[in-house]
């Protein structure tokens, strides 16, 4: 199995490196502060905090060839019960609608379903980002989608293409007949079938240095395909750009497409997408309790502005309302095309 | 001038061609996209067509653009490879038929 580059103890392990790489090799490109500005964006303030993303722990059963956490059966990061205990303080505000479940495979994290049964006490919203293979990972997760039907969780899995050959190559072998197993035991409980309120929604994104295709065409062919060839159905399909960050940010490099990737963002470059960009109404929370304004500044280490509470011991909900986000140059793979997010795409 | 007749930086250039004759390259850019839009044939579907015709016509930049633009909207390498095996199945067809053309010359004048 692949290791992470932490425990390869790889250069782009070290968040530093990747923003030197990002704001280095630049080939004349835009910053991504400058290139908003011509639209008459002076930087990107936040419009409230309605979604609550908690990423759990960096421990995942996979070790995906993309995935911008450095993931993986070897990353011990796991949140502690006293900062879920944080986490549930800060999310009793009414503007927090949606907690969002993320890792890592979340539910590696011992307190996992104490956490979920918690929030959900507080009338939240629940996502769980399920890799699906944790489901038949081990005996004791295979009751997952009776757990997850009973607080009514919404499950989003990604699933980068209804073939095995794409699957397999970004998310590693074996992985497309397992997260098909996992579907249909979803589905038997109700998990993506018409009626049942039981959300299923699969995720998209390239397997390769390339842009995601329209979203509600691959839609269309995921549900006919999945019910086609495996009886499955779900909800909605979210297409995902790859950021240029851990993982995807090496292969991006090491295959030499690192600049063309960047320029193909950055000629996709989409104004209409600013202002629904996730980090407006989302703040990410890590492992350790600190807080960023997404996922990918998480990884990348960028704490959301100072003049905001940087941690959920000092948690200010009136601060982060209204904070500024960082930007950098990745931020253009959520601008590109027809935007992204965690929730897919965000402009038309 | 350039040092090889192909240069793969040129696609990118492609809109250029309105700098020497602007009204007739809108119309023809504009004709293009009309032609790739969804309508009977999806957007996906074009894309392995035009595929396959940029390999019978052995043009290197739409081979460039079509292979990545059929890969990214999905299609496998198993797939594309097909494609062109129809692109080669008709080029080689069109030369073979040309055989009864040249049979028929040879029945014409042999003895």
């Amino acid at each position: 199995m692949i290791k992470s580059l932490k425990v390869l103890n790889h250069n782009l392990a070290n968040a530093d490196n990747q923003l030197a790489v990002l704001q280095n090799e630049l080939n004349g490109q835009p910053f991504f502060s400058n290139k908003i500005a011509t639209f008459g964006y002076t930087g990107l303030q936040a419009t409230g905090i309605e979604v609550f993303q908690v990423n759990v722990g960096k421990m995942c059963n996979q070790v995906c060839k993309h995935c911008h956490v450095d993931a993986g059966p070897d990353r011990k990061e796991m949140m502690t019960l006293e900062t879920m205990q944080l986490c549930l303080v800060a999310i009793q505000n009414p503007t927090i609608k949606t907690v969002d479940l993320t890792g890592g495979a979340p539910e590696l994290n011992p307190n996992f379903r104490w956490f979920v049964q918690e929030i959900k006490k507080l009338g939240k919203h629940v996502i769980v980002r399920c890799n699906l293979t944790i489901i038949l990972a081990n005996k004791k997760f295979n009751d997952l989608p009776e757990f997850f039907k009973l607080y009514e969780v919404e499950v989003v899995s990604s699933l980068p293409s209804f073939t095995p050959d794409r699957t397999n190559s970004q998310r590693g072998d074996g992985v497309f007949e397992d997260s098909i197993t996992a579907l249909k035991m979803l589905n038997a409980v109700g998990y993506g079938v018409q009626n049942s309120g039981l959300i299923l929604n699969l995720v998209y994104n390239p397997a390769g240095a390339f842009l995601p295709p329209s979203q509600s065409a691959l839609q269309a062919e995921y549900k006919t395909e999945l019910f086609k060839n495996y009886g499955i159905s779900f909800n909605n399909l979210f297409s995902i750009t790859n950021m240029p960050i851990s993982r995807y940010l090496d292969y991006l490099l090491v295959s030499g497409n690192y600049l063309k990737y960047m320029d193909k963002l950055i000629a996709a470059f989409n104004p209409s997408a600013i202002d629904n960009v996730m980090c407006r109404n989302t703040i990410s929370i890590s492992w350790d309790g600190f807080l960023y304004d997404c996922d990918f500044n998480q990884m990348l280490d960028l704490k959301v502005n100072p003049t905001a509470s940087q941690h959920l011991s000092e948690f200010n909900i009136q601060l982060l309302n209204t904070r500024n986000i960082v930007l950098k140059q990745h931020c253009y793979g959520c601008t590109a095309g027809a935007g992204s997010s965690c929730g897919g795409a965000v402009a038309g | 001038m350039a040092n090889h007749y192909y240069n793969s930086e040129d696609l990118g250039k492609f809109g250029n061609i309105g700098e020497y004759q602007k009204p007739l390259a809108d119309k023809f850019f504009d004709y293009y996209g009309e032609v790739f839009k969804t309508s009977a044939l999806t957007e996906k579907e074009k894309s392995l067509i035009a595929l396959a015709v940029a390999h019978a016509l052995q043009c290197p930049y739409c081979i460039d653009a079509y292979s990545a633009d059929a890969y990214e909207k999905g299609y496998s390498k198993q797939q594309m490879m097909e494609a062109v095996h129809v692109a080669a199945a008709i080029k080689g067809g069109a030369v073979l038929v040309h055989g009864v053309q040249m049979m028929n010359k040879v029945n014409e004048i042999a003895m």
